[in-house]
């Protein structure tokens, strides 16, 4: 396996959970980030659209991911992104890395990155800016057999 | 508390963190493997096989279900390809299964193949061992959609589900070597569409073309749609008589024999490849400047390489 060049302590693959919260049927943006995170070498696993926060949880459990990437456009990220990190953390998940994309506006940011949320990347962000930060950011662990 | 100890305690969060050791072929999974394979053996693995957008994961998702009205835990690994340029992959096949998500007793986890070739990836039959250890029966094991010759599922499973799809070609293509053989049931999907019913008499009668080869056991022929909730409750009775069959006629030793010899010989070959890429290795590298220089074929320094091997 090829080991990640830039990040010698990690010789593994960064596997990243895109989901889709919630009601909006819109999942352009969360396609064109799953294509730009598996053209940077990572593993992404797509939920599909309209995730409650306990599926998007137990996905992160089963498929044991590095990192949580949330793609919202309804609007009802100040409803939605509570009830899922809390769901994280009630799953032992709370060590994802989280981050967010969509339409959030600039003064919604402080309280998005308020409950845990590591980076909004809004529209028009590069896509090469979101998988730097993932790649810099992605956590290690340790485990014993 | 280990890895392998809250795996066997119903961890779903240790499982899912053993998994990936699994999959990444680090020490810390080959240990907590020595622990846990003296609790496999007990899952029935089935392998579900075919061209990619036959519907194997929507039929994946009817076994789930099925299965669960029987009350059975069941595991899923759901295998997609990696990028040969990056490395990188879009494991999508759970946007199929996403009702079960917050069912605690399925376990789907998706698998990239990491460029191993066959249709799975190195180490999706480890990843089921520490599945069939947690409690998990069956195991499904779903494959990169596959072509006419990725048939090393079939020397891994204990039952294999090829599916067919109406609409690829024309009846030649079942005539065709390879993938159509491997089947111990045959699904002919998306049977709603006109060219189903001919799909199967096809493959019907590609069987009685073949007597004599599988002589016990007859793989089935059945129709699926899932569209209208059809056909999966004869599929999961062929999984049972085929499991029953395996047990009864004595196959089941000799897969489990096939399975053993296949596992062992390909982790041989993964070694010694990952050695000969390693060019740190003496012995080999004499032998390949031997192969250069043309006094010595490949066959012969393959002799000799293993001739130096510690048995």
């Amino acid at each position: 396996m090829t080991a990640d060049v830039s990040r010698p302590d990690r010789a593994r693959r960064i596997r990243v959970l895109v989901a889709k919260p919630g009601l909006d049927g819109h999942d352009r943006g969360a396609k064109v980030m799953a294509r730009a995170f598996r053209d940077a070498g990572f593993e992404v696993i797509y939920t599909g659209l309209f995730q409650t926060p306990e599926m998007i949880a137990s996905a992160a459990v089963q498929e044991d991911v590095d990192v949580v990437g949330l793609s919202i456009l309804s609007g009802a990220h100040l409803a939605l992104f509570p009830p899922i990190m809390t769901a994280l953390r009630d799953v032992g998940r709370h060590d994802a890395l989280v981050v967010a994309g969509g339409t959030i506006p600039k003064e919604d940011i402080p309280a998005v990155e308020e409950l845990g949320i590591a980076a909004v990347f809004g529209p028009g962000t590069p896509l090469h800016e979101a998988v730097a930060f993932i790649r810099e950011r992605a956590p290690t662990r340790e485990d014993v057999p | 508390m280990s890895l392998s100890a809250r795996v066997l305690d119903g961890d779903r969060r240790a499982l899912a963190r053993l998994l990936t050791h699994i999959e990444n072929d680090d020490e810390l999974g080959h240990a907590a493997l020595d622990l846990l394979y003296p609790h496999t053996g007990r899952a029935h693995l089935v392998g579900v096989t075919g061209p990619p957008g036959a519907g194997k994961s929507t039929l994946v998702n009817e076994l789930i279900r099925a299965y669960r009205e029987r009350r059975s835990n069941i595991a899923v690994v759901a295998v997609d390809p990696s990028s040969p340029l990056t490395g990188g992959a879009t494991l999508g096949d759970r946007i199929r299964m996403t009702e079960w998500h917050v069912d605690p007793d399925v376990f789907i986890r998706s698998m990239a193949s990491r460029r191993h070739g066959g249709g799975l990836a190195e180490t999706t039959l480890a990843v089921s061992y520490a599945l069939d250890a947690a409690g998990f029966d069956p195991v499904i094991v779903e494959t990169v959609g596959t072509g006419q010759d990725e048939v090393a599922i079939a020397d891994l499973a204990l039952t294999t589900i090829l599916v067919q799809v109406p609409g690829l070609g024309d009846s030649v293509q079942t005539l065709k070597a390879g993938v159509l053989e491997i089947g111990d049931i045959l699904v002919v999907t998306k049977a709603d569409r006109p060219e189903a019913g001919e799909l199967a008499r096809d493959l019907v009668r590609l069987k009685t073309l073949n007597p004599g080869q599988r002589p016990a056991w007859d793989p089935p022929v059945l129709k699926t749609s899932a569209t209208r909730r059809e056909g999966i409750g004869a599929v999961i009775e062929a999984i049972d008589q085929h499991r029953a069959w395996l047990a009864d006629s004595g196959e089941l030793d000799r897969r489990r024999r096939r399975i053993a010899t296949t596992e062992i010989a390909a982790r041989v070959q993964a070694e010694l490849r990952r050695r000969a890429d390693a060019d740190d290795d003496s012995c080999l590298n004499t032998l390949v400047e031997h192969v250069i220089a043309r006094d010595l074929t490949p066959y012969r320094a393959a002799e000799r390489f293993l001739g130096t091997l510690p048995v």
